[in-house]
């Protein structure tokens, strides 16, 4: 099974600058586990006391997740993840 | 006053911006005073050229926040990653403060490459009349203000 991930610039120091990358799991919350296992750090820039963060979008095939269970949405193979920081300020 | 190359106030970057793209940010904010106004100018990665401005909508309609639709931010971004570009100016509108990052502007800033550009509609509104118009550099929670320079156009060498 194999998820691409799109990862926006900032988060891509967790990567070693890599733009996408593969990862595994059946629920979004997986696929962030399985992130965290290859590129320490990058849970805690998306999940915040067990929830995603306010400010960071994640879209599993164009949906924001939030519309489609949060961490629970479930992912299978080729779904295509992307990863955008909200663009927002005071 | 801006564009002042005699005198180089700011040890950071420059923001070089063609008129048109100027023009156009300043007569957004205006449009949307007293509620805050957002998009982004986007150049072909790399290039540091603000070349197609994108006003986008403010989720938020708010006079203290701005805030992109998650859909449109979406959307906005695999457009621009289908022309291989990138964000090289993000701005938005204060409305009642200064051209200055707030906390949050700077809490949430998330593109270390580009030009965060403010503009305060506080002194004139929707009205005529000049606006601040300012650029920022904002990494790890540091803000450093650049120097704008307005040029007719931008040059195709650079």
């Amino acid at each position: 099974m194999a998820i691409e991930v799109r990862i926006p610039t900032i988060l891509r120091t967790y990567t070693g600058g890599e733009k996408a990358v593969s990862a595994d799991g059946a629920s979004l919350s997986a696929l962030i586990d399985d992130l965290e296992a290859n590129h320490p750090g990058i849970r805690e820039r998306l999940i915040e006391n067990g929830d995603l963060r306010r400010f960071v979008n994640v879209y599993v095939n164009d949906e924001d997740v939030r519309f489609i269970g949060g961490l629970e949405a479930e992912l299978s193979d080729g779904d295509q993840v992307v990863v955008l920081p909200a663009v927002a300020g005071g | 006053m801006v564009g002042r190359a005699a005198s180089r106030p700011y040890a950071g970057s420059v923001l070089t911006i063609d008129r048109a793209t100027y023009d156009a940010i300043v007569a957004h904010a205006k449009r949307d005073h007293p509620d805050e106004a957002c998009g982004i100018v986007a150049g072909p990665e790399g290039s540091d050229r603000p070349e197609r401005l994108v006003e986008m909508v403010n989720a938020a309609g708010s006079p203290t926040f701005y805030e992109f639709d998650s859909t449109e931010l979406l959307e906005l971004y695999k457009e621009m990653w289908d022309r291989d570009e990138e964000p090289v100016v993000v701005y938005h509108s204060h409305t009642a403060t200064e051209a200055y990052p707030s906390r949050t502007d700077i809490g949430l800033a998330s593109e270390p490459g580009a030009h965060y550009v403010l503009v305060s509609t506080r002194e004139h509104g929707n009205n005529e009349g000049p606006v601040e118009f300012r650029s920022y550099r904002i990494v790890d929670g540091e803000v450093t203000e650049e120097e704008v320079t307005v040029v007719d156009g931008l040059s195709t060498s650079n």
